[in-house]
């Protein structure tokens, strides 16, 4: 019998970025001073942290719910622009969100100066409902499109069956929707609670001072202010334990998998023919509370681009290539993790993805300097690292998009391609690659926008004749130069979408035609 | 044959490259970004030695000494510049660090006596608002008003360890007390310098921790009068920044020369319209106009490197409980 696609690339791939996470971890253990001691100030940090990750992650799901849903049963013009820009407030550098953000929602920002000519005193959103607020712009997007992509694994035929039998939404929902909803849900939540575990600095700024402080700050005080290298793996490691918590809740609630077949039509909803005005409710609040901030962001960027210094544009080249190498490496370890978790029966090993997005920046990069520096300058692998990096980051978001599509190829294609003898790169090539072409091009897209926005570990490695644009953006903001600074940043912007948008279109081609 | 002597031509100019002394520096972000200092001080100093100085961008300067502290002894550094007097203690403790041959006349508001470091600039940290606000006079007239402030968090920033170091400073015992009365005023607590400024710019603070200076970028560079610095009476604490030369160097003469050159007027007169300090010893031509236009605390206040070191972990627990109330 022919070995099984993804049996050993697989687990070799989803071992390598365990193996870099523990390297790093260990690099860092090894020059801890003992004893480290996790006192009732740590508890303290650690209960703030996860239930604001677990605010964020439930309104951000609950949110992208019905937006998802609307998005699945219309049709209109700008839909696809729409489903692109969903994408972007993920990618955007903290300090250009939060302060797109605050343009809108602000002590000075627009709702608040509607708020002042009705005579109301304005909006104070510093606290915990900042922190939620700005995790919910970030995530929402996202969760919105993993979401929507396990409604368009339901078969047209059964939405044309349940038109037929003008059968009531509330039975739709139950028949045809929930299930799906089942499947994609707990992995959305678990994704986003893993992201907002992590968060720093947004929860810090909106979160309005030290009682926002989370697991990543004080990590990041071990390293700097303290220079307590123990307390700083101790802490990664138990931001690590909460992430994978965290991931196996999710993944052991997940139903067996049950997948129907059907032929690859374009949907046609005649059951929600009467409901677009909930949709569109749905589709112009997610809209608007994107699009404002991003509006924001975009108007002093356009003030800022006549000020640019010219190293802003090779700034952009060096953030395009890294980003292209990061996509390239993102697939290669998505593709054969997924393929060979798509014939698993159980798949567990989908929360070892998490670990890359869960572990702190500032520990791999601390420790990877650590382990690279008896044997050459650091400085020389600033932008490969980076790519590795922001690939590892990426990995669990890939992962959650093409697994779907592989499992439904396998059940769909499995037993044909076997008895064909398709195997290897021809089974790839012919079977796998076609049908899962929009997921690819989607992961592709978000894993390139994703490191064109990651300030990441490049700070640690920096290169002083060559600097990403996140980083450059940094630089001058730290100049007073913050007009040049938003222009950078929707060079940046620009940049992103630009390379997602190109990799989704050339995956959802396939669909349209 | 024409290939040979190609090879050859690029063998003997390579020759020549690496004959040609290296000096690194060690520096914040900053410092080395297209509007700071760096581009123009590595002109200088190239014209006058010889060598290649390599600026090499850190984050900040906890970021620099964190650096330092992970590549040890081996460490291809020769200068690091950009640590503050707030840092230099646990900077020496490493052991890192040569003694300066630097000789100047320096002209800070305080006596300046460290032999292991020579500082390169310096500033008073002040709240910076828009002219016509009304500012407080005093933290305690901060504290009864209605202000908003932005400040920095003190464990990611080292402006915001000097605000904590001004508190501690100005208020001694008294400083937890004047914390739990500043909390309502402080909007919010930013991770970096970059992220405090651009709220007070975008309108959402009403003050800013800064520097004394900051009102001098918005008059020379943006033309734009606008902006002031509240004078505050108890003192205005000071942030001195420093260079220092590292034991295991392997240019020490050429390092020596860097730092002697960094007090001299070719490296002073660059720094006012590029890091927007105060220089160390001012330039033979003076300050640049507009300087005259900013305020001079009536009392400069600075803990000393011990002082400091040693007030640093429990001015930071009051600050942190006075503020997570």
């Amino acid at each position: 019998m022919a070995q099984r696609i993804g049996a050993i690339s697989g687990p070799t791939a989803a071992g390598t970025v365990v193996a870099l996470i523990l390297a790093a971890l260990v690099a860092v253990l090894s020059r801890a001073d003992w004893p480290v001691v996790f006192g009732p100030a740590d508890w303290a940090v650690l209960r703030f942290t996860v239930w604001q990750a677990t605010l964020s992650a439930l309104f951000s799901v609950a949110f992208a719910i019905p937006v998802a849903r609307a998005l699945a049963r219309r049709r209109f013009a700008g839909r696809g622009l729409l489903v692109t820009l969903l994408g972007a407030p993920f990618i955007l550098p903290v300090i250009v969100a939060v302060l797109g953000l605050l343009a809108v929602f602000g002590r000075a920002g627009w709702v608040s100066q509607g708020l002042g000519w009705l005579g109301l005193p304005p909006l104070s959103i510093y606290g915990l409902t900042g922190v939620v607020l700005a995790h919910v712009f970030f995530n929402m997007p996202l969760a919105t499109r993993l979401i929507l992509q396990g409604w368009q694994t339901i078969p047209a035929e059964q939405f044309r069956l349940v038109g037929q039998l003008g059968l009531p939404p509330a039975v739709v929902f139950r028949t045809l929707e929930w299930p799906v909803l089942r499947q994609v849900v707990p992995g959305a939540l678990a994704l986003v609670f893993v992201i907002c575990l992590t968060s720093f600095a947004v929860a810090l700024t909106l979160g309005g001072g030290p009682r926002a402080t989370t697991l990543e700050l004080a990590i990041y005080q071990a390293f700097r202010f303290d220079f307590d290298l123990g307390r700083a793996a101790i802490l990664s490691l138990v931001q690590l334990a909460v992430a994978g918590g965290a991931a196996v809740i999710a993944l052991w609630v997940l139903p067996p998998i049950v997948l129907q077949t059907g032929r690859d039509r374009q949907v046609q909803r005649w059951d929600a023919r009467g409901l677009w005005p909930l949709d569109t409710m749905w589709i112009g609040l997610a809209a608007g509370f994107l699009l404002l901030p991003l509006g924001a962001v975009v108007v002093s960027g356009l003030i800022g681009l006549g000020q640019m210094p010219a190293s802003v544009w090779s700034s952009t080249w060096t953030s395009a290539w890294v980003a292209t190498l990061s996509a390239a490496l993102l697939i290669a370890l998505a593709l054969s993790i997924a393929a060979w978790l798509a014939q698993a029966r159980w798949g567990g090993a989908e929360a070892l993805t998490l670990l890359g997005l869960a572990a702190s920046p500032l520990m791999i990069g601390t420790g990877w300097f650590i382990l690279i520096y008896p044997w050459a300058a650091p400085v020389r692998f600033a932008l490969p690292v980076t790519a590795l990096v922001n690939a590892m980051i990426a990995l669990p978001f890939a992962v959650r998009i093409l697994l779907p599509a592989m499992r439904q190829v396998f059940v769909d294609y499995g037993r044909l391609s076997a008895s064909l003898g398709l195997h290897g790169l021809a089974l790839w090539r012919i079977v796998l690659l076609p049908r899962i072409r929009p997921q690819l091009g989607f992961a592709a897209g978000l894993g390139a926008a994703l490191s064109v926005g990651d300030l990441g570990v490049v700070t640690l490695f920096a290169d002083p004749e060559v600097a990403t644009l996140p980083l450059q953006m940094y630089r001058l903001m730290g100049s007073y130069q913050t007009n040049a600074a938003s222009g950078a940043a929707l060079i940046l912007l620009g940049l992103a979408l630009g390379m997602f948008w190109l990799c989704d279109a050339w995956g959802r081609r396939h669909v349209a035609g | 044959m024409k290939y040979l002597m190609t090879t050859a031509a690029m063998l003997s100019a390579s020759v020549a490259w690496a004959e040609t002394s290296v000096l690194k520096v060690y520096t914040y972000d900053s410092f080395v970004s297209d509007w700071g200092p760096g581009p123009a001080v590595e002109a200088a100093f190239e014209e006058t030695c010889s060598c290649d100085l390599q600026l090499i961008g850190a984050g900040d300067g906890a970021a620099l000494l964190a650096r330092i502290k992970l590549e040890g002894a081996r460490s291809e550094a020769d200068v690091v510049l950009g640590l503050d007097t707030n840092l230099t203690a646990a900077a020496k403790e490493t052991e890192l660090f040569a003694p300066h041959s630097v000789a100047a006349e320096f002209t800070l508001p305080v006596e300046w006596s460290d032999d292991t470091f020579a500082p390169f600039d310096w500033g008073y940290f002040a709240f910076v608002h828009n002219a016509d606000m009304d500012a407080p006079a005093n933290f305690r007239e901060l504290a009864d008003s209605d202000l908003k402030i932005a400040i920095q968090d003190p464990r990611s920033s080292t402006p915001g360890l000097g605000l904590l170091m001004w508190v501690k400073a100005a208020y001694g015992d008294d400083a937890p007390a004047m914390w739990s009365d500043l909390s309502d005023n402080v909007l919010t607590v930013t991770k970096g310098w970059s992220e405090s400024y651009g709220l007070f710019l975008e309108g959402e603070a009403d003050m800013v921790l800064s520097y004394t200076t900051s009102p001098a970028y918005h008059l020379i560079a943006e033309e734009d009068a606008g902006k002031a610095a509240a004078a505050f009476d108890e003192g205005h604490y000071m942030q001195v920044e420093v260079a220092g030369k590292l034991a295991n160097s392997d240019q020490p003469e050429l390092a020596d020369a860097f730092l002697a050159f960094m007090v001299s007027d070719a490296f002073q007169s660059i720094i006012p319209t590029t890091n927007w300090m105060y220089p160390a010893v001012t330039p033979a031509e003076g300050l640049p106009e507009g300087f005259d236009t900013l305020i001079t605390p009536a009392k400069a206040l600075l803990l000393s490197p011990e002082d400091a070191a040693a007030a640093r972990d429990g001015a930071l627990a009051e600050w942190r409980n006075a503020l997570a109330q």
